[in-house]
This record gives C-alpha cells, structure tokens and sequence, in this order.
C-alpha cells in the first residue's frame, strides 16, 4: 500500500495545479494517473486563458459575463471567487515560466473572445493549452512531486455509512499498467479527482480517447452526486472523421459556411440573420444538423466551412494550423477546397457536486477542472473560461485538501442540500442491472481503520479485475460502440422526449449486454484491453446521468435544447439536477441555483449577443 | 528487447533539409504540397491510388513478454478498409477493435499533441495519428520506435527519455520576479519567437529514437532534452547565472558536443522544431561563454 497525504487522480491543468497547490503547504503529494502527465487532454486546448488583468476591466466584469453565459444556471459564489482568482492564478503561471503571446511592452497579449465584454482572454498562439500543460508540469518536475504515471486508478476506498454525507474517502486503488500490479494508495488527508472530460460517451468528440468519465463515474458510485449532467457542449465545426476542433477563428476571420446546394444557410435559411456564421456555439451546431437533417447536409454527414476567399497570405499568417489539421486528419488542403465540419460533443458542463474549496459531500473527497462542477459554466460555457477553472479551483482544492483553513464553503453539496426531489419517467429502471448488489462501497462498516478500507477496497478490485480477464464474453468495443452511437443519436444537440426515453432502453440494453463483458487479453503486461473495459464501465454510467438529466429538465437553457419545451423557464427551472446514485438505484433530485453574489445579486436576462 | 532496423533515406534527405533551414512556412508548405502531387501522380500512374473500396494491408510488430506464442517478435498481418483520411491510428483502431482486442499501442489526444503515438512506420520515425495512409506504400508496416525497449507490440518503454529530459533541468527558474504578484515578468516579443519553435515540444521521443549518437551512446542527452535547455537557455526573463548553469549542464561530456549534425532529428520531429539547429546555436553558445572565462 502506497501513503501519501494527498493523493490527486489525474494530471492535466487540473491535477497539476492541485498538486502544486498542495505541496505549497507542505503535504507529501502523489499524482496518479493513468498518461504520463504531458500527454493529458489539456494539451490540446487552443483558444486562451480569461483573466482580468488590465486597467478598465474587472473581477466583476468578467464574473458577470460568466453568470450571464451560464444562462444563468451558475452559482454566484462559484463564479464571484473564479474570477476573482483568476488574474493572480494567471499571472502566477507566467512566472512559473509559460510562453504567453507579447505586446509590444513585454506584457501579455490579451485578445476578444465570444461571451466576453472586455478583450480578456490570454493565450500562447493557438497552442494555449500545450503551453500551459507543460509549464505546469515543468513545476511539478521543479517541487520533486511524485508521479505515478501509467496509473489507472479504478475505484475509490470509502467508508459504507448508508447517508453518503457521513462517508469518509481514505484513498482509492490504481494499477501499475506496466506490470500489472494492483494496489491500494491511501491518503490521509485527501483524494482530489483531476480525471477531466467525458466526451468518450459520444461517438463524435474534441475529446481525447482517455476521456472516458472516469472521475466522474468513481465518484457517482461512491456516493458523491452528479449535477447539471445535461449540458453538454457542442461545437460547431470538427473534422468529420476523426473530431479534431477547428477554431473559431476561422469564422472570426470570415470563413463562411455552405451546404450541399452552395447555399449560405446561416443566412439563406435564416438560422441567424444578424450574426451569421459568427453566431453562438449552440446556435450554430443546430444550424447545421437542420441541414443535414432536411437533406441538404454533404454525404448526409457534414457541411463545408470554406476559407478560400481569405487568400493564402492571411491564412497562412492567422490560420497555418488549421491548414495542417484540415491536411493531417482529413487528407483536405484547405486553400484549395472547403473543410468538411459537423458539430461535435466538446465539454461537460455539468460533473461532480463540490464546492468552493473542491469538496464534495463526501469527507477527503475532492474533484477539481472538467470532471468537477462547481457550478461555474451552467447552462454553457464560455470560450476561454476552462483553463482558468483549472487554475483556480485545482489549486483550492490543492490547499483545502492539505489542510490550509480556508473559510466555510457558501456552496452546499450533498443530499442535504436538496430543495425538491426530482419527476422523471423513465421507461426502464435506470442504474445497475442487479440494484443493490453491484458496487458495494466499501466493506468494514463504520467502524474499520482507514487502512482496512483501502485493504478492502483493493481485494474487491483485485477480484473484479481478475474475473474480467478469465470469463469468457464479448469485448467492451461493442458495448462502447452502442453507448456513442446512442447517445450521437438521441442525446445530440436537438433532444426529443422520445428520443430520450429510447436512450434509456438502450443504455439499459447496454448495461445487460455488460454483463458480459471480458477481457480477451491474457497479459498482465500493458493490458489496454482491461483499461478500456473498465472504461467503458464508466461511459455507461456518466451516458445515462446524462440522459436523465436530458430528459428531466423541461426546458430549453443553454446547451440544452428540448423539442417540446422552446422557452427557458424561468420560474420552474432556475435549478441544478442533482443524481445521486444509491448503490445502483439513481435518485434524482433539485438543488437551488445560488444567484446571490459578493457584490450583488444576479437578475436573470434574456440571453442576446 | 529492442528493435534494430536499418534507416534508409535518412542521410541524402537530411542535406536537403540543412541546404533550406531558412525557408518560411509558406515556402515548407509549397514544397510539401508539390511533393504531396507528386507522389499522388505517381501513384495514379500506377493505377494504384486508393479509392473508398480498397483494403489495405498492415504489418505490425507484436511481442509480448508474458504470453506464449508471442514472446518470439513477430509481424501480423492485417487488412483494413481504407477510407479517405484515414491515418495510421485509425488502421490500428480497427485492427484492435475488429479483430484482435490484445494489440497493443498507446494513443490518447489522435491529433498530435500528447506525443503517445510515435511509431516506427515504412522506416521512419511518425505520429500515427499524424501519417495519411494515402501517403504511405502498402503493405505499411508498423513497428515501435527502433533504441527504445519495447514493453509490449508497439509500446516503448519512456523512462530512458524522460530521464533524459530531466536531466536538464527542465523547469523555469527566473532570478528575480517582479513584486507585485499581479505583475508579469516582461518578456520582448523577439525573445518569444527566439523560443517559440523549441516550446513545441510534445515529448514523442521520435527524434531520440531516430538519432544514431543516442543510439550508441545511452548517456547522450539527445535531441529533446537539449532542444529543453535550448528553451530556457534562450529565454530573456531567466537572467545570466541560471543560464550559465544551464550551459554547464549541456556542455558536459554526454552533451551538446556528442551531436554529429546528422539532421535525423529534424527530419522526423512532427513538431518541425530545428532541433539540429537549436544544438549548434548552443554550441557556438557553450564557446562564447568558455572564452569569457579566459
Ligand atoms: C480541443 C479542445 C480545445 C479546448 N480549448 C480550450 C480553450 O481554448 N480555452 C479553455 O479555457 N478551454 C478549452 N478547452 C477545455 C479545456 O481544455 C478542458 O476542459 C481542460 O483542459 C480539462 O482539464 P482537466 O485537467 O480537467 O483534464 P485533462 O487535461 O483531460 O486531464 C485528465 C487527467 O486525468 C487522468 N485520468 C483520467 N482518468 C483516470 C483514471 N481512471 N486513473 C488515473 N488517471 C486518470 C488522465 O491521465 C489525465 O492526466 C478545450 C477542450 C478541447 C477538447
Ligand atoms: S523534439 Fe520533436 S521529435 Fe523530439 S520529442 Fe519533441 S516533438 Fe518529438
Ligand atoms: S494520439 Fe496524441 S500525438 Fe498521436
């Protein structure tokens, strides 16, 4: 068994910060996780970095932006303490090194981004992410943080007090994907879950293949409820075959989009009169599936996003890497021919329930960036306003965890925090095929030592892990496929009543054919069969949080779009979907949103850009 | 274990490469456009162009330490559907997927930013997630990357090069910071384009694999760690008495002088940093500042 203070799952911006974080306060820290640190989704994130940094713009300025985007489905406090952290995180990370575009005084260069009433968002050229990922980890490097990389860390060890809001997290149990090995790591202080996005659930994602939920999923399991899972972001224009992003700056500089007939729909159709192609995310993505929908999609799949007009020169000076990704991954020479795009899921909004400082309603257990919701993004989430979350609420949790007092939470987390309980008719039960048996928590009751819960939760893994690799059964690639195309299918960006409830059946139909599931790799030795196996586990379970989530909220807010509910609701829905997983049997509930800030309450307005 | 197999066309390629250090992406991207037609006509004369409904056959290395029957290394044989875009990893993917769940690669972002996938393929150095198919001769074959110990099929073992990578010091350490904490540290723009190719890095490990000295010499910093020390090195906000350090650390005798300009390095990194270059401008750096001293 592997002890350590506190144990962070996950190093992309989120873990490392958190690390750090908590190594500033002298805890001994490991960070597990299952790629090498440098290889984590955050690399791949491009745009920028929001912060309020110069003279006429302000923490409130940009906190109002934020609510304002959330649809107001942001928690006040949340998003007051986001950006008022924001600058001195930012700035912090520039002195750790990170290689920010210049002005001409040497300063940063800020630019404008969608959302934001102020030119606040900082970058590294198009790479913003890359450069923050590897700036963070060099620290980590620096401090002598230990990492355990190739890690796959498979469940959490928590005590089994029937009220998740008394249950303590002593550690969690990862294995050595090298060799192997499993084992417990105990943390005497903290678990803060860094696992990040959970696009794998989508057979169409600017995900990475490791994103797969499984914080997320841990933690739902544990007894730490999942909030606002519905909203998820679409983006507009991603590569058809494999998903890659490319940015909005192609339509910022002027790209235009056509259909099959040549059309420019935007317009011609009527989509968004004023703003055209530079309309919202959301906005756009549905747009495009109404074309291909009604038939005027190209091969029935995607649109063009032309930039040809543009001429090389400017391309080549503003856009060069999107040329290269338009050639690598789609074999198409964007300065001869238009970019084949189609909408594609991007972010989870919604996560697991923590508060301010990352602590959810179970003691020791944290969550922090994608994986987390601390109620930050809402109903949407702006451009920018990601890699400042890392920043900010990974190094809270970082402190918090390693014992930094810090005030009382003003966010509620847990069952307790409950304002209604939740109406939703699903078609089939959702949850574990055999409620109650599958999953148990921990074992030891209440009673056992922090060790004999890491010890118990390590026999149970050890003994899921080795049926999985002597049954005989059929392989999680099917089960996965199923899970995505479902979910690409009925929980997209225009969602149905029924539609949602087929979902379920066919997420139930998945959970059964689950049962099943083997792994038909022998080796100990680097077995990417078994992990995504376990994997695929965890898609099953974030899908149908989601699903219900869809499926419950009547309304269209945000991200969210219902087909029998045109209007947001003001009245009725100013308030988070909570799921709460009750060893198998999903219960869901309401939470209030907060809309009380530090300077002023938030008066929710129409949303017009 | 690890895999040893020749390199052809490295070398006459690589004085191509020195000859046109200087040219701009514009240019790059012209000439690898040209090339790209070039080879698409070849292909057309051979009536051997890839349409929706061809196959296309993959070799792949499999090798596993723990199973029988697969602890002797040898080539699969696969036959995948090609379509048009299709890369390396998608034919991997399929093969796993469809046909045998045990293959065994690493893989995560597939768009050539976390560096997991550097592969060994038709004998050089690539991202698989990077490479067309169209652009490969068929059957492809696909190996883990030559020097490195091979864990499993096509996986590597990494230790050697991240140690190699911290063995540099790979982290900024500024003299002085400004003191107010809302203060950044001022940094001209001509020093952020001095360093920005060498900040690309994704820590692949292709242009250590590709580089016959590191191959030789284990101990040999290579072309990534130093191409690291070349990012801090050169970077204004640092200030003298770190960089002179720095200077020491690849100046020793496993260090910048072991590199021989064979331009292996440059030519595979999917980055397009001028790693060869980057070595002999500390170079020249390393005597600047020995002169000084005397
Ligand atoms: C293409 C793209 C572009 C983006 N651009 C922007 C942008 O411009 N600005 C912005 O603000 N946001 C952007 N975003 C969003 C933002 O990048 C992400 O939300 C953010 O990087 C997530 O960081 P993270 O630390 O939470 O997770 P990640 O960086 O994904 O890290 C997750 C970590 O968890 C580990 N892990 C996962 N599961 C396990 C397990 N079971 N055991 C052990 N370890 C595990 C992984 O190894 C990894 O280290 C973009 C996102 C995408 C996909
Ligand atoms: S320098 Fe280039 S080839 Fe070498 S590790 Fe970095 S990205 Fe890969
Ligand atoms: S999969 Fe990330 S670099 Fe290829």
């Amino acid at each position: 068994m592997y002890e350590h203070d506190v144990i962070v799952v996950g190093a992309g911006g989120a873990g490392l910060r958190a690390a750090i974080a908590a190594h500033e306060e002298g805890a001994d820290v490991a960070l597990v996780t299952k790629l090498h640190p440098v290889r984590s989704h955050t690399g791949a994130a491009e745009g920028g970095i929001n912060a309020a940094l110069r003279e006429g713009d302000s923490w409130d300025l940009h906190a109002y932006d934020t609510m304002k985007g959330s649809d107001y489905l942001g928690d006040a406090p949340a998003i007051d303490t986001f950006a008022k952290d924001a600058p001195e995180e930012v700035v912090q990370i520039e002195h750790w090194g990170m290689p920010f575009s210049r002005e001409d005084d040497g300063r940063v260069s800020q630019r404008p981004f969608g959302g934001m009433s102020f030119p606040r968002t900082t970058y590294a050229g198009a790479e913003t992410g890359h450069h923050l990922l590897h700036t963070m980890y060099e620290q980590a490097v620096k401090r002598g943080i230990e990492v355990y990389d190739e890690w796959y860390v498979t469940n959490l060890a928590v005590t089994d007090h029937e009220d998740p809001e008394d249950r303590v997290c002593h550690g969690c149990v990862a294995y050595d994907i090298k060799s192997g090995e499993i084992h417990g790591f105990r943390a005497k202080n903290g678990v803060i879950l860094a696992t990040g996005g959970l696009g794998q659930a989508f057979d169409h994602t600017t995900n990475a293949v490791a994103n797969t939920g499984d914080g997320c999923a841990m933690a739902y399991r544990a007894g730490a409820p999942m909030e606002d899972m519905e909203m998820i972001q679409f983006h507009p224009t991603t590569l058809p075959s494999t998903g890659v992003l490319i940015s909005e700056g192609v339509r910022g500089e002027g790209g235009i989009l056509y259909n099959e007939d040549e059309e420019r729909f935007m317009f011609e159709h009527g989509y968004a009169n004023n703003d055209g192609e530079l309309a919202s995310r959301d906005v756009v993505s549905r747009a495009e599936l109404t074309e291909v929908n009604e038939g005027r999609g190209i091969e029935d799949e995607f649109v063009h996003l032309d930039m040809r007009h543009l001429g090389e020169e400017r391309i080549l000076d503003r856009l060069e890497n999107i040329l290269h990704l338009a050639e690598d991954f789609e074999g198409v020479d964007g300065l001869d021919e238009p970019m084949p795009v189609k909408p594609g899921q991007h972010y989870a909004m919604g996560g697991i329930e923590c508060d301010e400082n990352g602590e959810t309603c179970i003691d020791g257990l944290y969550a922090a960036g994608e994986t987390a919701c601390v109620s930050l993004h809402g109903a949407n989430r702006l451009g920018g306003n990601a890699l400042p979350e890392l920043l900010v609420f990974g190094a809270r949790a970082g402190h918090h965890a390693a014992g930094k007092d810090m005030k009382v939470a003003e966010i509620q987390t847990g069952p307790s925090a409950k304002s209604e309980d939740g109406a939703v008719e699903p078609p089939v039960d959702p949850g574990a095929v055999d409620a109650g048996t599958d999953d148990v928590v921990a074992d030891g009751g209440a009673a056992a030592t922090p060790k004999s819960v890491v010890k118990g939760a390590v026999e149970e893994e050890r003994q899921r892990i080795e049926e999985l690799l002597e049954a005989d059964g059929i392989n999680h690639a099917e089960v996965r496929a199923d899970v995505q195309e479902t979910m690409t299918q009925r929980v997209n960006v225009f969602r149905e009543e029924d539609g949602l409830k087929q979902a379920l059946r066919e997420l139930k139909d998945a959970r059964r054919e689950y049962q099943n599931v083997a792994v038909s790799d022998p080796s100990r030795t680097y077995n990417t069969d078994l992990i995504h196996t376990i994997e695929t586990r965890n898609i099953l379970d974030v899908a149908e949080a989601i699903t219900i989530g869809a499926l419950a909220r009547e309304e269209f807010r945000g991200a969210h779009w219902r087909a029998e509910h045109q209007e947001r609701k003001d009245d009725e829905w100013i308030k988070h979907t909570m799921l709460a997983w009750n060893d198998g049997d999903p219960e869901l509930y309401y939470k209030p949103v907060e809309l009380d800030g530090d300077e002023e309450t938030y008066e929710p307005k129409e949303r017009s850009y | 274990m690890s895999t040893q197999i020749e390199q052809q066309e490295t070398e006459s390629e690589s004085e191509q490469e020195a000859e046109s250090a200087v040219e701009s992406p514009g240019d790059r991207r012209r000439a690898e456009k040209q090339q790209r037609l070039d080879e698409q006509k070849q292909a057309e004369r051979e009536e051997s162009t890839l349409d929706d409904e061809e196959t296309i056959r993959l070799k792949v290395f499999r090798y596993d330490p723990e199973v029988e029957g697969k602890q002797e290394p040898r080539f699969d044989d696969f036959l995948v559907p090609f379509h048009k875009g299709m890369t390396i990893l998608d034919a991997l993917i399929y093969a796993r997927d469809q046909y045998d769940s045990s293959l065994t690669f690493r893989h995560s972002c597939r768009q050539a930013v976390c560096g997991s996938d550097a592969l060994f393929v038709n004998g050089r150095q690539r991202l698989g997630c990077k490479t067309q198919i169209a652009e490969l001769e068929t059957p492809v074959r696909i190996e883990p990357l030559p020097h490195q110990e091979v864990v499993k099929d096509l996986v590597v073992d990494m230790e050697h090069f991240y140690d190699q990578m911290e063995a540099v010091e790979p982290y900024f350490d500024a003299d002085e910071l400004p003191e107010d904490e809302l203060e950044e540290q001022r940094q001209s723009r001509e020093n952020r384009e001095k360093v920005k190719m060498s900040t690309r890095c994704i820590w692949c490990g292709a242009c250590m694999s590709s580089c016959n000295i590191a191959a030789g010499d284990n101990e040999y910093l290579g072309p990534a760690a130093i191409n690291k020390a070349y990012r801090f090195a050169m970077d204004e906000r640092e200030g003298p008495d770190r960089k002179q350090e720095r200077l020491r650390i690849i100046e020793q005798e496993h260090g910048v002088w072991r590199c021989q300009t064979q331009f292996s390095c440059t030519e595979v990194c999917p980055k397009d940093i001028p790693l060869t270059e980057h070595i002999q401008e500390l170079k020249r750096e390393a005597v600047k500042n020995n002169l000084k001293f005397w």
